[in-house]
C-alpha cells in the first residue's frame, strides 16, 4: 500500500512561563492511502496538537513544531511557504474538529460557510459554487439543503452541525479527513451515524483516507484499520485493529481496555484501575512516559526511554517488556 | 439490597414555560418531564440512562427540589415522597425553608469538576461548607471531619488548604463526591459524574463510587448517556425519553432483552470496545 502521510520525528514544543512543554516529543506515523488511522490518548497525550502540526496550525507563539518532517505525496509540509501550506488544506487535507457548535460561525448562513470554502480555493462562479454546496449537503444527508442553505447554524441540530462541519470538510475533496474527536459531544444514537457517514463518504472517494482521533477506544474499535496509541507525547503502540483489542502490548493499553465497562456479555465487578493521573507535561519521567503509573515498572524503566519496536507483524510497542521483539511477558487475561 | 423503599417519586411531571411576542408573554410550554413513577431502594443504585434532552437531569433536580430555584415559573406536579427517619415527606410543595433538613439527607454531585467548585475556596471550605450549613460541629470538630473525608475519598489531608485549579479533573471529582457525603446522606445523586473524565481517571472514580455507596450504606441515582458505565453501576436501570421512562428494570434484563423499541435502538447505537462487534453488525 501506498503511503498517503508519514510523520518522522515530529517534535512540537510549547515554550510558556512555567517551563518548556513537550506536547508531541518524536512522533512517527503512516497513513496508507484508503486507510483509516485512529490516533488514540487522553487529554495531554498529544493527540490533537499532532494533528495540527500536520496542517501547520500549531499557535506560535507559544508553540513550534521544532523537528521532524510531514510528508505528504512526498513532499515535507513543515518545509513548503504559508501559500502552499494554504493550498494543501482543504483541497488535499481537511480538519473535523469535536465541537459542532463553535466551529461553524454563528452570523452568516450554512450555504454561504459551505460556498465560501469553495470560493476560497477554486476559481468558480457563485452559480456553480451554490450547486456544487447542495450537492454536497445532500450527500451528507441534509434533507431540503436549498432551503436549509439559507439558515443559521442555530437552526441545526448538534448532529446535522456535524454533518455540515463534514460537508465543508469534504467539498473539495481532499485525500485526508482528519476528524478530531468528531463525535464526543454527540448523543450515541447521533455518534453511530455520523461515523457512518464518515466512513461512507470514505467510501465513495476511492483512495481517501482518515485519521481519527479520539480517547474513546470503542469508537476505534468501531471504525478504524490501525490504531496508534499516544501517552505523554509519544506514540507507545501500534497495532492493526484486531491484534490491538485481542491482544494489547502495552501496560498503557492494557490498562485502558480494562477499564471500560462493558455493555454485553458478563459483568466485571470492579473496573481495573490504571493508578494515578497523566502526569504534567512540564515535568514528564526522562525514561519511559507512563513509568509513574506502570504495574510493570523495573529498573530501566525511570531512566531510560525504550524505543518503538515491532514485536510482531505491523504490531509496534514502546516498552522495556519487549527487549527484542521477544514473547510479551504481560499475562494475557 | 433490601427491597425496603427510600423515596416513591409518583407521577412527576415538570413543565417549563415558552415566552414569547414583544410583551413575552406565555405562549406555550415544554414538558420536559410527563408524568413519572419510579422507585429508589435501599443501598441500590438506580441508573437513569437517556440522550440529551431526555429530562433525566430534570428528573434529578426535581427530586432535591432546586427547580423552583432555577426557574421560578416551572410548572411541577406529582409527588417525590421521602422516607426520612422522622416519617414520610413529600418533597416537592416544601419551601426552602423546610427543605433544608432533608438537603443533608439528599446530596448531589456534578458532571463538570471545572465548574462545580467555587475557584476562591479552599478544599476545607468547599468540603465543610455543608457541615457549616447543615450541622452545628465547631471549626475544630468541621476540620476534622473535612480531612476524614478526603482521606476516604483517596485524597491527601495535606491538600486542605489547596484551590480547586491545583487539582486535575479526576481530583476534583472527587472533592465534589466528598462535599457531597459530608453530611452523611442516604442518597446520592449522581449527574454524569464520570463523563468529563479521561477514560482511566472515569474507572478510578466509579471504583471510588462503589466503595463508598458499600461502607456508608448509600442509594445512588446515577444519571447518565453513557450505557456501559450506567450498566456497571446500577442494579436497576430506567431509560428515558421525551420525557417518559420507556422501560425500567434489573440492569441486566434491560442488556440482554431490553422490551422498548427505544432501549433497543439506543443498545445498538453504543459502540463497543470489539472490532469483530462491527463485523457482526455490518454484517
Amino acid at each position: 500500500m501506498n503511503q498517503l502521510l508519514s510523520i518522522r520525528g515530529l517534535r512540537t514544543y510549547f515554550y510558556t512561563e512555567s517551563g518548556v512543554a513537550k506536547a508531541v516529543d518524536g512522533v512517527d506515523l503512516d497513513i496508507a492511502e484508503g486507510e483509516v488511522l485512529g490516533l488514540v490518548g487522553e487529554s495531554g497525550s498529544g493527540k490533537s496538537v499532532t494533528a495540527l502540526s500536520v496542517l501547520r496550525l500549531i499557535p506560535d507563539p507559544p508553540g513550534r513544531i521544532v523537528a521532524g518532517e510531514i510528508l505528504y505525496k512526498g513532499r515535507d509540509l513543515l518545509k513548503i511557504s504559508q501559500d502552499e501550506i494554504r493550498e494543501i488544506r482543504g483541497n488535499e487535507i481537511s480538519m473535523v474538529f469535536q465541537e459542532p457548535m463553535t466551529s461553524l460561525n454563528p452570523v452568516f448562513t450554512i450555504g454561504m460557510q459551505v460556498m465560501e470554502v469553495i470560493q476560497a480555493h477554486q476559481q468558480v462562479s457563485k452559480d456553480e459554487a451554490h450547486r456544487r454546496a447542495v450537492e454536497i449537503l445532500t450527500e451528507v444527508g441534509i434533507p431540503e439543503p436549498e432551503s436549509r442553505m439559507k439558515q443559521y447554524p442555530h437552526h441545526f441540530s448538534g448532529g446535522q452541525r456535524q454533518r455540515v462541519m463534514i460537508a465543508i470538510a469534504l467539498v473539495l475533496n481532499p485525500s485526508l479527513l482528519i476528524a478530531d474527536e468528531p463525535t464526543t459531544a454527540l448523543d450515541v444514537t447521533i455518534q453511530a451515524q455520523i461515523l457512518d457517514l464518515m466512513l461512507e463518504m470514505k467510501e465513495r472517494r476511492k483512495g481517501a483516507s482518515i485519521l481519527l482521533i479520539t480517547h474513546n477506544l470503542a469508537v476505534v474499535a468501531e471504525t478504524c484499520d490501525r490504531v496508534a496509541v499516544m501517552y505523554g507525547g509519544k506514540i507507545q503502540e501500534i497495532a492493526p485493529i484486531d491484534a490491538l483489542f485481542k491482544e494489547p502490548f502495552h501496560p498503557y493499553t492494557h490498562g485502558l481496555l480494562g477499564s471500560i465497562p462493558s455493555v454485553d456479555g458478563t459483568k466485571a465487578r470492579r473496573l481495573t484501575v490504571i493508578p494515578g493521573s497523566v502526569p504534567d507535561i512540564h515535568s514528564l519521567p526522562v525514561g519511559c512516559k507512563f513509568v509513574t503509573r506502570c504495574p510493570y515498572a523495573f529498573e530501566p524503566c525511570p531512566d531510560i526511554e525504550p524505543p518503538l519496536i515491532e514485536d510482531a507483524p505491523g504490531h509496534w510497542v514502546r516498552c522495556h517488556l519487549y527487549p527484542n521483539g521477544g514473547k510479551p511477558a504481560i499475562p494475557n487475561d | 439490597m433490601t427491597s425496603d423503599i427510600l423515596l416513591d417519586v409518583h407521577n412527576l411531571v415538570v413543565k417549563f414555560p415558552v415566552f414569547g411576542g414583544v410583551l413575552l408573554r406565555r405562549v406555550g410550554e415544554v414538558a420536559a418531564v410527563k408524568g413519572i413513577s419510579f422507585q429508589l431502594h435501599r443501598g441500590e443504585t438506580l441508573g437513569l440512562v437517556g440522550e440529551s434532552g431526555c429530562g433525566k437531569t430534570t428528573v434529578g433536580r426535581a427530586i432535591i427540589n432546586i427547580l423552583r430555584a432555577m426557574s421560578y415559573r416551572v410548572e411541577i406536579s406529582g409527588r417525590v415522597l421521602y422516607k426520612a427517619a422522622t416519617g414520610d415527606v413529600d418533597l416537592l410543595p416544601l419551601t426552602r425553608q423546610e427543605m433544608r433538613p432533608y438537603r443533608a439527607d439528599i446530596q448531589m454531585v456534578f458532571q463538570d469538576p471545572y465548574s462545580s467548585l467555587n475557584p476562591r475556596k479552599t478544599v476545607d471550605q468547599i468540603v465543610g461548607e455543608p457541615l457549616r450549613v447543615h450541622t452545628r460541629m465547631s471549626r475544630a470538630e468541621r476540620a476534622d471531619r473535612v480531612r476524614w473525608l478526603l482521606e476516604k475519598v483517596g485524597l491527601s489531608a495535606r491538600h486542605v488548604n489547596r484551590y480547586p485549579h491545583e487539582f486535575s479533573g479526576g481530583q476534583r471529582q472527587r472533592i465534589g463526591i466528598a462535599r457531597a457525603l459530608a453530611t452523611n446522606p442516604k442518597i446520592v445523586i449522581a449527574d454524569e459524574p464520570v463523563s468529563a473524565l479521561d477514560v482511566s481517571i472515569q474507572a478510578q472514580v466509579i471504583n471510588l463510587m462503589q466503595d463508598l455507596q458499600e461502607e456508608f450504606g448509600l442509594s445512588y441515582i446515577f444519571i447518565a448517556h453513557d450505557l456501559s458505565v450506567v450498566r456497571h453501576i446500577s442494579n436497576r436501570i430506567a431509560v428515558m425519553s421525551w420525557g417518559n421512562i420507556v422501560e425500567i428494570g434489573p440492569a441486566e434484563q434491560i442488556y440482554k432483552h431490553p422490551q422498548h423499541q427505544y432501549s433497543k435502538t439506543l443498545l445498538a447505537a453504543a459502540p463497543r470496545p470489539d472490532p469483530a462487534f462491527r463485523r457482526r453488525r455490518s454484517g
